[in-house]
């Protein structure tokens, strides 16, 4: 079974993300970049079902600036075969995402896609459920297991009050959730080895889709910030400001 | 302009998120709902009651059991020429949904929204609300989820909404349900509670959560947790509060052993009000903690508990 796994170029999890003073976005140069993390618990979960013998290829796939190649060459190196980069300028919004996906999915007929629940830049959470909508596929969201059995797979997912177990037929679109497993880092012989694996670059316009964005952003703004408050002495002291101070409790 | 929404519920209540998410419909208009399930007409008669809700539609049967995406999502298409906006509280389940809604309406959903700024433009955080960002939508449709957190919700009694069924959708055979292991708890909801006490990585091991327990119990609390003390299994998984967790928003949000990382912070700064419990004096979480008490939790939280208890 091949695998197509997506992966964004994001904003390092760790960064002060800031708002420019404009208000056009964040500030985004000179700012570590690095594959949004959901992503690599993708690549993990693929490496590993290949490690199984369950899966035969592993295909990331990126989609924006041509510095995305960077996150392809990490996939490579966790042990991706080969990658994809769709490059373009136009910001992709999750819609786009999908649609190009989708055609890349029509070429390369894989039998399973794992996406990242939700990228951490635009926290939109929505590109693999759309992505299984233009395919027709079923999609198991926030997923914390995968078993293979039957020709299907069965798909543990993290939902609002616990767990839940669905099992969907293939090929079908799977987002990660944070407990599905913790990514490996890549060897140094692996990085040296992903040097050599091929890339193929496409336009948005070879797969015959759009990306104009519908979304305009108008402005981004800094959130009202907090001011820290007071250390009190006791949990004497703490309990009557809440009673008579914060009057919450 | 009609708004249609996406019902969570348990059956027999509407759940507080979506009651929020009804409070966003209403801001752009009139509101419809659909409460899916099998079995539902308690739940269907609790949303006609939401007040301002006109409709209710109502989809009673087995293919609805278990909130599977893809049966729900071809039933919101079919209802949705009807309607300007289709909405769901950004949970789980409405998380699930409306995407896959949207892609078949070839519509940019808009994410977990924050406020309404007009029919066609929305606030949403981005960057682990970091920035907040004023959209536009173009599209002639739109497809929202709402954080609930920054809506006040409808109240639970005063509307006068009619029920009616909905059309029948063609079964699918993609997905089917298995099993689900909810965690049982006595407690409010995270998302509904007045009162939130989080235990972090300090919290040492899921026995120590037992701390919490009686200072809960006074404050009428809920339990959270940070996605550390998650991951290493002191509680399940719907424990976390946080950017890629629950979204929580109450009058007073109780940090203990948490250091406060931005993700975590994503999930609770815009609670009211904010106490600290920690030994670090240095932890981030101090600076946005109204009242921070530095020690170890395991001589504040007993402490604590037995000042509550005095009264
Ligand atoms: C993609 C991604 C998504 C994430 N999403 C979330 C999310 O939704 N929610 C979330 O919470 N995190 C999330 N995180 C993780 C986040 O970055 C932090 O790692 C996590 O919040 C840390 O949890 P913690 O504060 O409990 O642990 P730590 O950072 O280890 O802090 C433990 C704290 O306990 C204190 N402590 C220890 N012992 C005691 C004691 N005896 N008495 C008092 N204090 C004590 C320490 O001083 C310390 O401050 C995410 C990370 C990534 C990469
Ligand atoms: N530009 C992109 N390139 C590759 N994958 C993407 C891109 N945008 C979104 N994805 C995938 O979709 C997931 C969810 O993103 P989102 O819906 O934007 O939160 C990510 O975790 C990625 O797996």
């Amino acid at each position: 079974m091949k695998i197509l796994v997506p992966v964004k170029r994001v904003v390092d999890y760790n960064v002060k993300v800031r708002v420019k003073s404009d208000g056009t976005g964040v500030e985004t140069n000179g700012v570590k970049m690095s594959m949004n993390p959901f992503d690599e618990i993708a690549v993990e979960e693929a490496v590993r079902l290949k490690e199984k013998g369950i899966a035969t290829e592993i295909v990331a796939v990126s989609l924006g600036i041509p510095a995305c190649a960077e996150t392809i060459r990490t996939a490579l190196a966790m042990g991706a075969d080969r990658g994809i980069l769709v490059e373009t300028d136009v910001e992709l919004q999750p819609l786009a995402v999908a649609k190009l996906l989708a055609a890349i999915a029509a070429k390369e007929q894989p039998g399973l896609m794992i996406l990242g629940k939700q990228a951490i830049d635009d926290d939109m959470s929505a590109t693999g459920q759309m992505l299984a909508a233009f395919l027709g596929w079923p999609q198991g969201t926030f997923a914390s297991q995968l078993t293979f059995a039957d020709g299907g797979i069965t798909v543990k997912r993290e939902v609002d009050g616990g767990m839940e177990t669905v099992a969907l037929s293939l090929p079908a679109v799977i987002t990660t959730d944070l407990r599905l497993n913790e990514p490996r880092y890549a060897s140094l012989p692996n990085i040296m080895k992903a040097r050599k694996k091929p890339i193929e670059t496409l336009k948005p316009a070879d797969l015959g889709v759009d990306p104009t964005p519908r979304l305009k952003v108008l402005k981004v703004v800094e959130p009202a910030k907090r001011k820290a408050g007071v250390k009190v002495a006791d949990v004497a002291e703490l309990v009557m400001k809440l009673r008579t101070e914060a009057k919450v409790i | 302009m009609t708004a249609l929404v996406l019902l969570d519920h348990d059956s027999a209540a509407i759940k507080q998120p979506a009651r929020s998410a009804v409070a966003a419909a209403l801001q752009l208009g009139a509101a419809d709902v659909l409460v899916a399930g099998h079995g539902v007409q308690a739940a269907a008669e609790a949303a006609a009651k939401l007040p301002g809700v006109g409709k209710v539609i109502v989809a009673d049967g087995e293919a609805y059991a278990n909130g599977l995406a893809e049966p729900l999502a071809a039933l919101l298409v079919a209802l949705a020429p009807a309607y300007t906006h289709l909405l769901a509280a950004s949970t789980a389940y409405g998380k699930n949904v409306l995407p896959r809604v949207a892609a078949l309406l070839d519509v940019q959903p808009i994410s977990d929204i924050a406020a309404v700024v007009d029919a066609n433009t929305f606030v949403r955080p981005i960057y682990a609300g970091n920035g907040l960002a004023t959209v536009q939508s173009s599209d002639e449709k739109k497809v929202i989820t709402v954080r609930a957190a920054s809506f006040d919700p409808v109240a639970e009694e005063g509307g006068s909404g009619t029920i009616e069924a909905a059309p029948a959708v063609a079964a699918q055979t993609l997905s089917r349900f298995i099993s689900s292991e909810l965690s049982r708890s006595e407690r409010p909801e995270l998302t509904a509670a007045r009162v939130v006490i989080s235990g972090g990585r300090g919290m040492q091991n899921g026995d120590n959560f037992r701390l919490l327990d009686p200072i809960a119990d006074k404050l009428g609390a809920a339990v959270g947790a940070s996605r550390a003390a998650v991951d290493a299994g002191f509680v399940p998984n719907d424990y976390q509060v946080g950017q890629t967790g629950k979204i929580v928003a109450p009058d007073l949000y109780v940090a203990v052993g948490i250091s406060g990382a931005i993700q975590h912070l994503a999930g609770m700064k815009d609670s009211k009000f904010i106490v600290a419990i920690n030994k670090d004096e240095e932890a981030p979480i101090f600076q946005v903690a109204d009242y921070g008490i530095v020690g170890d939790l395991f001589v504040v939280l007993p402490a604590l508990a037995a000042e509550l208890e005095r009264g």
